[in-house]
């Protein structure tokens, strides 16, 4: 079993802060952490700047070997020399969320709101967060590294949204903005997914309230649970016949592990268990229940009285929009209504849907049509920014 | 005539054709291309033109190939997309050789003179004299290099001649601020000034129209 602690021991690179940060629900945090990486030399103008913003799992290690798995960056395939977000041009910056689990202000920090030595850790008393306050905190992030315009901000799945948000409220920060796979709400499917996994982690016997660290624990099967749900979300149903079809593999010999016949068990599961139990190594329950509730609330158009145009009218940002075709999750046509709905701004936006069998999965992996996208389209925008070749 | 070649909306020569409507735009302005197919029409226009010009297309192969040349392009149709964009957007609306392929064509002139201060349409004339002579002799469907898919198989479900769109025109009260007939290269044919003589020997029809 996993000490609970155990990432509070790395050093991630971060600024801390003192400035109070009132959050959208009106909690106050008197001092705030973000956690960050950066790729690249930002140029004298400051003006190739990329914030690439991460998934509901993510981090900031986009591009690197991670300092928990030993695995590489999330995005290699995407942030990289010679790769379509160049970092031998770009300067790209990426940020642990509000609520995260990596370094940033979230559940997993010390209170800042009781008078006691040594701090109690926030535990599930964490405030809730939204999209919107994590982008607020990226703000300042980018306003303390100098920056004034953003060239592009790029993300996927909730980073799509955070790209979103971004657009929205800081439209003159942005040049060129990269939703992926994203969608200008979640739906109530999707909610309904997030609260499968919330509940699960809630039934572990070690969840102790929320209070797993005290007994020393983490409510590692629940949590596990959570992420195989999740994850079913993000394949396709062609792409687990591909990986797995209906083949077996021999199952564990204690009959608590799983349920088997004649001693099988079909691959597929034995998948998402890997995936359930290494998830858990690396990411913290309470930042997972407070991550899904700001995907859960997040309703871009709610704050502009229902009218999605309403959030982008008066634009100058340059949009591209991608979806995929097997994706579920987050299906294109929650993309055509952003794309529709920056058409109504009179916005400038280009929508590609990409064909895939990979599910919502497939921003991640190697699909070298998204890749062609997103490189000439951030090279169409470095001709209108006027960026040096 | 390729027989293998895919269903597509029309056959496009697409330089010599896009050149006459490129004359047609001016320079600074605002453009929707729709039908850009590959964007190499916005491309030009915002090379030697500087204009703001942007693309829908139907084939996701096509915005594909645009968007990853850097231009801004997005997936949709003639008939499903321009009523969310809103009125006098752009200075044009360019629709080449696809007005024939719509669903609605009265409706999507509409949308475009509502989005669009002007519109440029070009399409295939049906009243040529080589399909006036292929139906009269053979009473069959004609077929010619511009017409060139079979009656079962032809994306080009609304045909009209030149004297058709310039009825259109009258009915709608859009205002012909130009218009030319060329052959099937895309080449200015010399009966411009006779619309009788254009419907009868123009291939392609190109219209700049506006709002009376």
């Amino acid at each position: 079993m996993d000490s609970p602690d155990q990432t509070v021991e790395i050093e991630h690179t971060h600024v801390t802060f003192p400035e109070e940060m009132t959050l959208e629900c009106g909690a106050v945090l008197r001092g705030m952490t973000v956690a960050y990486r950066t790729y690249g030399t930002l140029n004298a103008e400051r003006s190739n700047a990329v914030l690439v913003c991460h998934a509901l799992t993510g981090d900031q290690y986009v591009a690197e070997r991670h300092p928990l798995t030993g695995k590489g960056g999330w995005w290699e395939t995407v942030v990289g020399p010679g790769r379509p977000v160049d970092t031998d041009r770009f300067f790209v910056i990426c940020v642990n969320v509000l609520g995260g689990c990596m370094g940033s202000t979230g559940p997993r920090s010390a209170r800042d709101d009781v008078d006691i030595d040594p701090a109690p850790v926030w535990g599930t008393d964490f405030p809730p967060v939204t999209i919107g306050d994590m982008v607020r905190a990226q703000k300042r992030l980018i306003d303390h590294l100098g920056i004034a315009r953003l060239f592009a901000v790029i993300g996927g799945s909730m980073g799509g949204m955070q790209v979103l948000e971004w657009a929205a409220k800081y439209p003159d920060a942005v040049f060129a903005a990269i939703p992926v796979a994203t969608a200008a709400y979640h739906s109530a499917q999707n909610i309904a997914f997030h609260e499968v996994g919330r509940q699960a982690i809630f039934a572990d016997p070690d969840w102790n309230g929320g209070r797993y660290w005290q007994i020393g624990k983490i409510p590692a099967r629940g949590l596990a649970v959570a992420r195989m749900c999740a994850h079913i979300t993000y394949l396709s149903e062609q792409a687990l016949t591909r990986k797995f079809g209906r083949r077996l593999q021999t199952a564990p010999k204690d009959p608590t592990e799983a349920i088997s016949l004649f001693g099988d068990m079909f691959e597929v599961e034995s998948y998402l268990r890997h995936q359930g139990s290494s998830f858990v190594h690396r990411f913290d329950a309470n930042s997972y229940l407070t991550i899904t509730r700001a995907m859960d609330y997040f309703d871009l158009a709610a704050e502009y009285g229902g009218d999605l145009a309403a959030a982008f009218r008066g634009t100058g940002t340059r949009f591209c929009i991608v979806s995929f075709t097997s994706d579920w999750l987050f299906p294109t046509r929650e993309s055509r209504a952003i794309a529709r709905a920056l058409n109504r701004a009179a916005a400038n936006v280009s929508f590609v849907e990409v064909p895939s069998d990979k599910g919502h999965d497939a921003f991640l992996l190697d699909e070298p049509a998204f890749h062609r996208i997103l490189a000439g389209f951030l090279q169409g925008c470095a001709v209108h920014a006027g960026l040096p070749g | 005539m390729n027989q293998q070649a895919p269903i597509q909306y029309v056959a496009k020569n697409m330089r010599l054709d896009l050149a006459l409507i490129a004359e047609m735009i001016a320079p600074g302005t605002r453009v929707l291309d729709i039908g850009c197919g590959d964007g190499m029409l916005i491309d030009h226009l915002f090379r030697t033109k500087q204009c703001d010009a942007r693309g829908i297309e139907i084939d996701m192969a096509e915005v594909t190939r645009a968007v990853a040349h850097g231009l801004p392009v997005m997936h949709g149709d003639a008939d499903d997309d321009l009523q969310h964009y809103p009125d006098g957007a752009f200075d044009y609306v360019v629709l080449s050789r696809t007005l024939q392929a719509v669903e609605r064509p009265r409706e999507v002139l509409r949308q475009m003179l509502r989005i669009g201060t002007r519109a440029v349409v070009s399409f295939p004339n049906f009243g040529h004299w080589l399909l006036r002579w292929q139906l009269l002799r053979h009473g069959r469907m004609p077929m010619t290099p511009t017409w060139d898919r079979h009656w079962y198989e032809t994306p080009n479900i609304h045909p009209c001649t030149i004297q058709d769109f310039f009825d259109l025109c009258v009915q709608e009260h859009y205002v012909v601020e130009s218009w030319l007939a060329v052959d099937d290269v895309g080449r200015r044919a010399p009966w411009r000034r006779f619309p009788r003589l254009a419907n009868l020997f123009g291939e392609q029809a190109l219209f700049l129209l506006r709002r009376a």
